[in-house]
C-alpha cells in the first residue's frame, strides 16, 4: 500500500487513505498543532508543566510542546517536566528511566515527587489496605494522588498551564466510564481543557493529543525514535477503565470511527455541561491542605485520612 | 507459512503456522486486535494487507501503555 500522497510506502491506513512515514509525521504534527490553536491552549507568555510519566503519551506531547513553543517563537514561554512516582515496583522505575533520558537528551528540566512523601506511603504499600480493608481499586487511589501532586507541584513552581498526554483513546474510554456510571458532573475533568481558568486554585489543564488516536501517538513515538520500553503497571488490569478499553477497542475495529464519535458527540455537548456546572460548583479551600475542593476536606485527604484508619 | 513472532511485552519469540497471506490474516489468528499493536518487519512498520513470506520475524509492538 502506497501513501495517497507521494508513492513512497505507506506506514498506516487513516480515514481518509494511507500515508508514508513523513506524511504520516506532519499530518499527526499538524492535527496538534491545530488542536493547541483552535483550543487556545498555550500563549506566548505560558510557563507550562508538562505532566509527564516516561510513555508514549507524555514524551510526544513533550516533544510537540517545545516544538510549537520554538515555533511561535514564544520567547517568553517556558517548558518543564513533572513527574509522580507513586512507588509502583517493577513498574514505575522503568518509565521513569525512560523520562529522565529523554529530558538529558532534549534539554527539559525535570521534576519527580514521590507521593509517599505526601501521603506517607508508596502505592505498594497501602494496596492490600486499599483492595481488602477499604473494597477500593488501586487506579482509583493512584489518580487522586496524582492529580493532587501534579496540581500542588506545578502551582508551587509557578506554572500557568499543566499540559497533559491524554489522546483520544483515554477521552473516549473517560467518557464511556463517566456514562456507564452516571457520573454526570462529567465535565470538570473531561475536555480539551478543563480546570476552572477564574480560580486562582486551579492551573488550566490542556491535552494538545486529546484528537489523536492511541495508535497513531505509538507510531509517531516509534518513528521519532523515541524510547519507551514497554513496562506494564501491575495493577492495570484491575481497574474498570481497562475494560472499557477492551470494548471500544473490539468497537473500533469492527466499526471504525467510534472513538472519534464518541469525543466528537461529547464535544458537541460539553458547552452546555460546563454552563450547567457553572452554577452548582461553589469552590472552597481544603480545610487540612488549602488546596481547592468543591466540598470541606479534599478528596486526597479525605483519601489520606481513610487509608490510615 | 511459518511466521516467527517478537512479543514485546514479554521479549518472547514464537513461531505460528497460518494459512493466509498478508498482516491482517496473521493478527485474526493470533485473536489479537488490530487497533492494539504496530506490526514491524526489518524495522519497516507494516500497513494491515501488506504480504508476508515464510519465516518472516515481525515484531508486535503495544500501543497500549500498561498504566
Ligand atoms: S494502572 Fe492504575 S495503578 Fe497503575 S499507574 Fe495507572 S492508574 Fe496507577
Ligand atoms: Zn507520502
Ligand atoms: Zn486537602
Amino acid at each position: 500500500m502506497n501513501c495517497i500522497h507521494c508513492s513512497e510506502k505507506a506506514v498506516i491506513e487513516l480515514q481518509h487513505g494511507a500515508l508514508c512515514k513523513n506524511h504520516f509525521l506532519s499530518h499527526f504534527e499538524d492535527r496538534v498543532f491545530t488542536t493547541i490553536n483552535r483550543y487556545k491552549m498555550l500563549g506566548p507568555d505560558d510557563l507550562i508543566c508538562v505532566a509527564t510519566s516516561g510513555g508514549k503519551d507524555s514524551l510526544t506531547v513533550l516533544y510537540l510542546t517545545q516544538k510549537y513553543i520554538k515555533k511561535h517563537k514564544y520567547k517568553n514561554a517556558a517548558v518543564f517536566a513533572l513527574a509522580v512516582d507513586e512507588g509502583i515496583e517493577n513498574y514505575r522505575e522503568k518509565t521513569l528511566q525512560d523520562l529522565t533520558k529523554f529530558c538529558t537528551e532534549h534539554n527539559v528540566p525535570l521534576t519527580i515527587v514521590k507521593s509517599k512523601d505526601t501521603f506517607n506511603k508508596t502505592l505498594d504499600e497501602t494496596y492490600q489496605t486499599i483492595t481488602e480493608k477499604k473494597n477500593k481499586k488501586p487506579c482509583h487511589v493512584c489518580g487522586v494522588w496524582r492529580r493532587y501532586l501534579l496540581n500542588k507541584t506545578a502551582k508551587e513552581m509557578g506554572a500557568t498551564k499543566i499540559v497533559t498526554g491524554h489522546n483520544l483513546d483515554d477521552e473516549a474510554q473517560a467518557i464511556m466510564m463517566n456514562i456507564f456510571k452516571a457520573n454526570t458532573s462529567l465535565a470538570g475533568r473531561l475536555g480539551p481543557v478543563s480546570g476552572i481558568k477564574e480560580n486562582e486554585h486551579f492551573t488550566s489543564r490542556v491535552k494538545p493529543l486529546y484528537l489523536c488516536p492511541e495508535k497513531e501517538v505509538r507510531l509517531y513515538a516509534l518513528l521519532k525514535g523515541f524510547q519507551v520500553h514497554f513496562a506494564e503497571c501491575p495493577y492495570s488490569k484491575e481497574g474498570y477503565r481497562h475494560h472499557i478499553q477492551e470494548m471500544l477497542n473490539n468497537f473500533e475495529e469492527q466499526y471504525k470511527g467510534t472513538k472519534q464519535g464518541i469525543v466528537r458527540s461529547f464535544l458537541a455537548i460539553l458547552p452546555l455541561l460546563k454552563e450547567a456546572q457553572k452554577e452548582e460548583k461553589i469552590i472552597n479551600t481544603c480545610t487540612l491542605c488549602g488546596e481547592a475542593t468543591s466540598k470541606e476536606i479534599c478528596n486526597a485527604c479525605a483519601m489520606k485520612e481513610e487509608l490510615m484508619t | 507459512m511459518n511466521i516467527i513472532i517478537v512479543d514485546e511485552r514479554t521479549n518472547k519469540t514464537k513461531t505460528v503456522a497460518f494459512n493466509g497471506k498478508t498482516v491482517k490474516d496473521v493478527l485474526q489468528t493470533l485473536k489479537i486486535n488490530q487497533e492494539t499493536v504496530l506490526v514491524v518487519r526489518n524495522n519497516e512498520v507494516l500497513t494491515s494487507n501488506e504480504n508476508l513470506n515464510d519465516k518472516d520475524k515481525i515484531e508486535l509492538l503495544s500501543v497500549i501503555s500498561g498504566g
